[in-house]
């Protein structure tokens, strides 16, 4: 295991932050939560070693050690029929003793997995197939705004995120900060997490939640605290109007070309509901929901087809000339 | 009246030796011919084509898990579709918990058990060939229904509001859903007649604790089928209903909820895995006594785990639901709940731990099997305990490390017996031994290629693979452990594929395996291999829990059974002391005309309401010609 874990390692640290997909391993916790459930996790780990190695090495001597000598099944020894009732009592028991016991030390580390804290930052997510609605609200709202598939959170401080669904059962997971919860249709779920150290921690839906299932992830960004500050402060912005003449004709063909029917920019007239907000989209690691890594190629392939890439998405292919393409994706990109 | 009470029935005890046998077949054969395969209600003849069948939906769901393993072999595979690869998901789970490891263990019942406990056939045989042929029609639908790209997406859990009309508008998860129907009838009737046959039709002096363990891990499966499947028949029809008439059992927004689904699903699919595992520890102990050369250790111990372990299956079904937000010390409940399971577990395991430690262990493939299952079901149980814990199941839920848990517990703790199980008793069925060196290839090959499929997926579920993803990046990490495990899969696949070649090569030239080649107890092995319509000449009296070993010259026997119809006898439920001669049915056709007009009605009732309507009185005909009295002197009386 501690091999898995080093080689897991390895990549992350040598990729600059924005090219890599993302820790997504319960073995490699950067969260206080997760840290204490593989704390649990290797108690029972070793209770479970230790018990199964007794059992191989009895079967094995059981089979292997010299017998008696008799060709009646029912000729049986007393006195080994009188013991062996009393040893399978006795394991019974030490079984029943140790499992209570598991079961304390599952309650404890509960108790601190889920413990709760008053004045953690507050998101709320709602799943949608097959993405993820981030909502940063605030008391006032012109400090409430909304993204999606990108998380970015303080380190060292609780996060409480707030969990629903838009349409089915989803489950938000990210391994390396804790364990999952579900977005459940009609149901509020909240869960707490604390990142411990900056980095980007690759999340992924683990409930089916239909045919692209495998391509609803996100990422959560653990910045330091003042970092996270100044983020905040310029995702609360509306998007800059772009300046040259592409990126207008980008911002036009987005209207014209029925992208703004689901997509939100705040600050223009594109107000969709029904697809993720994209208003600063140009700052985000990844499209389509952690499908794809951010960049102008693979940018152009989805918008160009995305039914190619995530087959069944509520994306659907535009009729697009190269030309208006290469417009929208510049417009975009700049979404900084 | 007074005519025949005067001229006195011919009964078994004024006929002998080849005389007696031929006179008894020629009263309990099936007919001969095409119409007489229908009409057959014959335990043996239905629990032959239960076995074969429901082997069959064991190829075709291996077939698709080899086709997953090879699309997640690599990264971005395009070997599937993610439309293909959903259908092949849930195809392989569904057909693997409701078409294969229940009923096989019902038919392994359906054939064994009446023999086991010393009766000519099983409680009544015509509701067991109706079982029979209701689980071979809804089998067939579901999977026709898979070759017309309409099998079910959506799991072979069906979460709702995934499984609803609104986010599946086609017809899928509705023949996922009567699929369910189906089955569950088939389990119920096959469950009614082991408890009634285990309870009234056991040979006289078959006490209680007389009784072979294998017939008391299927009376008590059965009992767990009784009290679990109607769960899921509620989940089902409700969801049917929901997407057919528009009732909101699952909607949020009217006032139901996803929850209720989950509740209704697990309370009965969690007892489902101990419906598939407790038979498979039944197999063990007959396997283990035979070949350890001794009885197994602790006979009450295991029965008392095997009953312990039926009521806790029911109290722990909330651990499949530990992420949907549930109160936190609820929750904690049912993780001591879930573990405590493994007491009666792990007393079954002592036992058998003791039986091979006192024994002489006969090495033959049987033997390996259960050798085999202890190693990978004590470490399936062990994961179990992990994934009991709620903070480790909130990491481990839904992510391979769970598949390799449920793998390592139902292969490790039903397949391998079952298989087992097949080399076991494949000579009392077939009159033929399979062959034996095959035999050794066939479980090394299984036992290798399981784990090296299964062990690594614990590990890509730690490392953060999720379940049912049709595909993932190449930079998940996840590449080699998948490569690894899918060449498992192959090698697994591969072990199968030897033993359909043993069966085959076996059946035409296997050695002549006799009445009881393994020299075991129980009193299967009293009767000829296969054994003849009527099971036994005579009904044997039992002095001895293990009769064939205790009484190993000949066996007492009772007689004055009629030799003119069809009779067993019955026996008290505790002491099995004889009560009355009953009347047996002959051969009909009605089961297979019910099951056909209870198939029409099924599968139409998916696409019209108005089919509860018309369905029904073709099915109250077929129901009527079954029961039309038919003139039984005994009825007359």
């Amino acid at each position: 295991m501690p091999v898995r874990m080093r080689t897991a390692l390895v990549p992350f640290a040598t990729l600059p932050l924005a090219d890599c997909a993302g820790r997504q391993s319960a073995l490699d916790p950067q969260g206080l939560q997760s840290n204490q459930i593989l704390q649990t996790l290797f108690i029972f780990l070793i209770v479970a070693a230790v018990i199964w190695t007794a059992v191989v090495v009895v079967l094995c001597i059981g089979l292997l050690r010299r017998k008696r000598h008799a060709d009646q099944p029912l000729a049986l020894h007393q006195g080994f029929e009188r013991t062996s009732g009393y040893v399978v009592f006795g394991l019974g028991l030490v079984t029943l003793i140790i499992v209570l016991g598991l079961s304390i030390v599952s309650y404890a580390g509960q108790r601190t997995v889920f413990a709760k804290d008053e004045h953690a930052l507050t998101l709320k997510i709602i799943g949608h197939q097959w993405w993820w609605e981030i909502r940063y609200e605030d008391d006032s709202p012109h400090q409430s705004f909304v993204t999606a598939n990108e998380i970015r959170i303080p380190t060292g401080q609780p996060v409480k995120v707030e969990l629903e669904s838009a349409d089915v059962i989803h489950s938000f997971w990210v391994p390396s900060l804790t364990g999952k919860m579900d977005l459940i249709t009609g149901q509020k779920n909240e869960l707490q997490f604390t990142a411990k150290n900056p980095g980007v921690y690759r999340g992924q839906c683990a409930e089916f939640c239909g045919l692209q299932h495998a391509h609803m992830a996100f990422a959560v960004l653990a910045l330091p605290p003042d970092e996270y500050g100044r983020w905040r402060d310029h995702e609360n912005q509306s998007a800059t109007s772009p300046t040259d003449t592409l990126g207008k004709q980008g911002e036009q063909l987005f209207r014209a070309r029925g992208c703004a029917l689901c997509h939100t920019i705040r600050g223009t007239l594109a107000g969709g509901q029904l697809g993720p907000d994209l208003t600063h989209f140009g700052s985000r690691t990844t499209i389509a929901a952690g499908t794809l890594p951010m960049s102008s190629a693979t940018l152009g392939a989805w918008i160009a087809d995305p039914q190619h890439i995530k087959p069944g998405s509520n994306m659907p292919k535009m009729p697009l000339q190269s030309g208006e393409l290469i417009a929208i994706i510049h417009y975009l990109e700049q979404l900084k | 009246m007074s005519m025949m009470a005067e001229q006195r029935e011919l009964r078994d005890d004024a006929l002998n030796g080849l005389q007696l046998s031929t006179h008894m077949e020629s009263i309990w054969r099936t007919p001969s011919g095409f119409s007489g395969a229908l009409m057959s209600v014959d335990h043996k003849v239905v629990g032959r084509r239960y076995i074969v069948t429901a082997f069959a939906f064991l190829l075709l769901g291996g077939l698709l898990a080899v086709l997953m393993r090879v699309q997640l072999a690599k990264p971005e595979s395009t070997f599937l579709s993610a439309d293909k690869y959903n259908q092949i998901f849930t195809m392989h789970g569904s057909t693997m918990m409701f078409l294969f490891a229940v009923p096989v263990m019902e038919a392994f019942a359906v054939y064994l058990v009446p023999l086991m406990v010393g009766t000519r056939n099983i409680a009544f045989p015509r509701l067991n060939a109706f079982s029979y042929w209701m689980f071979l029609f809804g089998g067939c639908f579901l999977w026709i229904s898979f070759a017309l790209n309409v099998g079910p997406d959506v799991g072979w859990f069906a979460y709702v509001p995934l499984s609803s009309l609104q986010y599946t508008p086609t017809k899928r998860p509705d023949v996922w859903a009567q699929m369910i129907t189906f089955t569950e009838v088939a389990a119920l009737a096959v469950s009614v007649e082991i408890v009634v046959t285990v309870f009234k039709q056991r040979a006289p002096g078959m006490t209680l604790d007389r009784i072979p363990l294998f017939v008391w891990a299927m009376l008590v499966t059965s009992f767990l089928v009784m009290f679990a499947m109607p769960s899921i028949m509620v989940a089902s029809t409700s969801m049917i209903l929901d997407r057919l008439v528009n009732t909101r059992f699952y909607d949020s927004s009217s006032g139901g909820h996803p929850l209720l689904w989950q509740h209704l699903f697990w309370f009965f699919g969690h007892p489902e895995v101990y419906i598939i595992f407790i038979p498979g520890t039944g197999m063990v102990s007959a396997i283990l006594a035979t070949f350890a050369r001794r009885p197994v250790v602790g006979y009450p111990v295991v029965i008392l785990s095997l009953i312990a372990t039926g009521f806790l299956s029911f109290g722990l079904w909330v651990h499949h639901m530990f992420v949907t937000g549930l109160p936190q010390l609820g929750a904690g409940l049912f993780t001591a709940s879930s573990m405590l399971i493994a007491v009666p577990s792990g007393l079954q395991i002592f036992c058998w731990l003791a039986t091979l430690w006192d024994g002489r262990p006969v090495y033959r493939t049987p033997l390996l099997f259960v050798i085999g299952f202890i190693v990978i079901f004590v470490m399936g149980g062990l994961s179990g305990v992990m994934v009991a814990s709620v903070p480790i199941d909130t990491q481990v839920h839904d992510t391979y490390f769970v598949v390799a848990h449920f793998h390592y517990v139902l292969i490790g703790g039903a397949v391998f017996p079952l298989i087992g199980a097949v080399y076991y008793w494949f000579p009392k069925i077939t009159g033929r031994m399979l062959s034996e060196r095959l035999g050794r290839w066939n479980f090394w090959l299984a036992f290798v290629g399981f784990n090296v499929a299964f062990f690594p997926m614990h590990i890509l579920g730690l490392i953060g693979m999720p379940r049912r993803v049709y595909t993932y990046t190449a930079d998940m990490d996840w590449a080699h452990l998948n490569l690894l495990s899918s060449g498992g899969a192959l090698i697994f696949a591969l072990s199968f594929a030897l033993l359909l070649a043993n069966v085959i090569h076996s059946l035409r030239n296997g050695a002549l395996a006799g009445d009881n080649p393994w020299n075991a107890s129980t009193l299967e092995w009293a009767t000829s291999s296969p054994p003849p319509p009527q099971n036994f000449d005579r009904i044997p009296v039992v002095k001895h829990r293990d009769p064939l070993w205790f009484d190993n010259e000949s066996l007492p026997v009772v007689a004055g059974l009629s030799a003119e119809r069809r009779e067993v006898l019955l026996t008290s439920l505790a002491e099995a002391e004889p009560q009355i001669r009953e009347a047996s049915p002959e051969p009909s056709i009605w089961p297979l005309l019910t099951a056909i007009a209870t198939t029409v009605f099924f599968i139409g009732s998916i696409f019209t309401p108005w089919a509860v309507l018309w369905g029904t009185p073709p099915m109250a005909v077929a129901l009527i010609g079954w029961f039309w009295p038919a003139g039984h002197k005994e009825d007359e009386e």
